[in-house]
């Protein structure tokens, strides 16, 4: 443990850029807050490149830093304390990295927006928590950057809050989160009552004397699951996915930052701080590594179908957070943190590019009048190549290291099966599919959008500044992170070369240099060969599963357009199915909302609010007035009715006196 | 001496009550505020009476002292309380306390 006196700043920079623009920003000029919002994240991130870069060394890692005292009381203590060690390093340079370009991105995105300074504060308050998430030494400090972030998503998908429909995204995100924070609230309440504490050095210290729970349903394997019901929620898996595809309705930058590369990879990350905990519940790891998959496969699935363009990508962010949670749940934790840093890249970048498209053609989402943009926005349509062949796992472009470690993983690992294999590969080939499907149906063929429309249904209010015409390339700012981001998810992926990323990990995820030293003895060198043939056939595979992927989109939407009718239609009820995302939302709303509702307005407003505490205080009121009314027929005003009121009270006190006999 | 032990404490303290319950009635049932002046006379001359009944039963000075302090008190009143009722008299022209209720709402 080394002190290093400089982590706190990286937080407050942005902190200090979201207060003066909030503050300030209603009276500042438009370049005073592109310059604001700019600085502070630029400098927190060349402050996190500095440290990466001059003052890492693996050696002297975790870093340390107590910037003051925060809660005290008896034995438990949480302070504000930062902590930086590889993996928090990794998370570090991913969000002030793709969140600096994004931010670049806003400023050309959201530059005749009324709201620009709000939005710009939104966004750098939302850099700020999610630092201290990633910062934070103990639990608690994690919690508050936690739902920090949580906050900022809820302003930021209700940005355009005119619109119901984002102001009710905004509230099924919050809520829906709620759920999962209550699984994490509980898993922090059950660490203070056993460990007495929350930071990360001491729970581990007392949970790593703790034996592996093999059967039952121990201590470790509570708070596991409870961490995986907030990771769930803030990572959106399933059953809390729900929340994320409605979430498209904040600005696409939005999407990109938070909802895509940053705040969603907070439950992957907290799954992997707490690898510690999972490691001795195999249970939970277990659940995590079902629930990952379940919600890979199926998101997918779903993503076959949608024609909103951004709402295909939601799907894709749940599928490919799936991966993530399947390489924690069988046990590779440093292939979940490689491939949530590539997805940052490519998924970030996907985001932002189709926002271009978006920016470009007047604020239509429909896929199906698109088409063609090719010729418009020739480096939208590069960068977004890129990015579709990386998460396709084409190599070799970064989704292709990152994805196909965590399907070898899989397989491979003691707490792996050929299950989530299998169902990884498919997965791999929908994502495939989908994305091609998307990439064909965006920028191929010929042009099927109005090329003098006035605004449709989904004109959003950030392009209302200019009329549309034909469609047209997006100016250099935003460009400018698109080319960045597609350099990097092209070569983003070969620092995990030859186990690179996994040996910078493995100080934090310490079981793996355990792995490889028990792996070294000559027998196991022979079982090693075997099984490195073995990878590079898996390899095989899944590059074939994208390669066909690709070819299949390519044969349904280049060579033969028609036929992807003909098949939804031969499909009937099944397609209807997809189309409407297995109608969850509207399970969800019989099986939950309507109850919650109903009971709510039945038993909670009618029964208790208006029949118990309104009636107390009602029939109170009423009573009193009823007594006093009669009673104020005694205030007549006639003086000789209160002298005949004294003599009569006077005559009972003298009554009762002679009554009583009292002398 | 003789004079007051022939003549009982009860005695003294019936009469003592008449008065004061016919005080009492007269300011219920009186509306002319002179005669409501006059009831409240009698009804402090019968507590006086009382006052000094006492005094003589048990040779104490106290209850005389009172009286006199009444008897002061009322005579004030008196002084204070027909000023008043002349003033009411020279603006309202009534007596009828029912008439005199500016005070009332």
């Amino acid at each position: 443990m080394t002190p290093n006196p400089y982590l706190w700043l990286i937080p407050v920079l942005p902190l200090a850029g979201a207060a003066i623009n909030g503050f300030l920003g209603r009276r500042s000029s438009k370049n005073a807050i592109s310059t604001i919002a700019l600085a502070f994240p630029g400098a927190a991130f060349l402050l996190a490149l500095w440290i990466a870069l001059f003052k890492f060394h693996s050696a002297q890692a975790p870093y340390y830093f107590d910037l003051a005292h925060w809660i005290r009381a008896g034995n438990f203590q949480a302070d504000f304390s930062f902590y930086l060690d590889q993996l928090s390093l990794v998370m570090l340079l991913v969000v002030t990295g793709v969140g600096f370009l994004i931010h670049i991105y806003s400023v050309g995105y959201m530059a005749d927006d009324d709201g620009y300074y709000r939005f710009m504060s939104y966004l750098n308050l939302f850099m700020f928590f999610m630092l201290t998430l990633v910062l934070a030494k103990n639990y608690l400090l994690m919690f508050i950057g936690w739902e920090g972030v949580g906050l900022a998503s809820y302003l930021l998908i209700g940005f355009w809050f005119i619109k119901d429909s984002a102001a009710s995204a905004g509230k099924k995100a919050f809520i829906v989160n709620r759920i999962g924070d209550f699984g994490f609230l509980i898993a922090l309440f059950l660490m203070i009552k056993h460990f007495g504490s929350l930071d990360f050095t001491k729970v581990f210290e007392q949970v790593g004397a703790h034996p592996t729970e093999t059967a039952g349903f121990g201590l470790l394997t509570s708070i596991g699951l409870l961490l995986m019901v907030g990771a769930a929620g803030k990572s959106a898996q399933i059953p809390l996915y729900v929340w994320l595809p409605d979430a498209m309705e904040g600005p696409t930058p939005v999407s990109a930052l938070i909802h895509a590369a940053t705040m969603v990879t907070a439950g992957v990350y907290m799954v992997a701080r707490s690898h510690m905990i999972f490691e001795r519940a195999p249970g939970a790891m277990t659940v995590v590594a079902i629930v990952g998959t379940l919600t890979a496969f199926f998101a997918a699935t779903i993503g076959i179908a949608q024609t909103d363009i951004k709402k295909v990508f939601a799907y894709s962010t749940v599928s490919q957070l799936g991966y993530m949670f399947m390489a924690c749940g069988v046990g590779a934790f440093s292939a979940g943190i490689f491939h949530l840093m590539t997805h940052a890249f490519f998924k970030g970048l996907l985001f932002l590019a189709a926002g271009s498209v978006i920016h470009g053609i007047g604020g239509e989402q429909d896929m199906r009048k698109m088409g063609g943009l090719r010729v418009y926005m020739p480096w939208t349509f590069a960068t977004m190549g890129i990015a579709t062949l990386a998460i396709a796992g084409i190599p070799p472009f970064a989704g292709f290291f990152s994805k196909d470690e965590i399907l070898w993983a899989a397989y491979s690992s003691p707490h792996g099966s050929w299950i989530f294999w299998l169902l990884g590969v498919i997965t791999a080939f929908i994502t495939s599919f989908y994305m091609f499907r998307l990439l064909f149906m965006t920028f191929f063929g010929d042009y099927r959008g109005a090329t003098a429309a006035p605004g449709g249904a989904h004109h959003s209010p950030a392009h209302g500044g200019h009329g549309h015409g034909e469609p047209h390339e997006s100016p250099w700012v935003m460009l400018g992170p698109l080319v960045i981001l597609a350099v990097l998810s092209f070569v983003g992926g070969w620092v995990g070369v030859g186990h690179r990323f996994d040996h910078f990990l493995a100080p934090v995820f310490q079981h793996h240099a355990q792995l490889v030293a028990v792996l070294s003895t000559p027998a196991e060198e022979a079982r090693i060969a075997s099984m490195e043939r073995l990878e590079l056939a898996f390899m095989g595979i899944s590059v074939a599963a994208g390669v066909l992927g690709f070819l299949l989109a390519w044969l349904l939407y280049i060579r033969l357009p028609q036929l992807p009718d003909r098949i939804a239609k031969n499909l009937g009820s099944l397609y209807d199915a997809v189309v409407n995302k297995y109608y969850i939302d509207e399970l969800y709303a019989i099986l939950f909302v309507k109850p919650l509702v109903d009971g709510s307005s039945a038993i909670l407003w009618k029964g208790v609010d208006q029949g118990v505490i309104d009636a107390t205080v009602n029939n109170s009121a009423d009573s009193a007035r009823e007594i006093s009314d009669s009673l104020r027929h005694m205030q007549s005003g006639n003086l000789r009715s209160y002298a005949g009121w004294i003599a009569a009270g006077g005559a009972v006190v003298i009554a009762y006196m002679i009554w009583m006999g009292v002398r | 001496m003789t004079s007051v032990t022939t003549i009982p404490l009860p005695f003294y303290l019936i009469l003592s009550g008449i008065l004061f319950v016919c005080g009492v009635l007269g300011f219920l049932i009186k509306r002319n505020i002179i005669t409501i002046f006059m009831s409240i006379e009698l009804m402090l001359n019968g507590v006086n009476l009382s006052f000094v009944a006492f005094a003589a039963h048990w040779h104490k000075l106290s209850g005389q002292v009172f009286v006199f302090f009444v008897m002061v008190v009322a005579a004030a009143e008196a002084a204070v309380g027909l000023a008043i009722i002349i003033a009411v008299y020279r603006t309202r022209e009534t007596l009828n306390v029912d008439q005199v209720n500016l005070l009332k709402l």
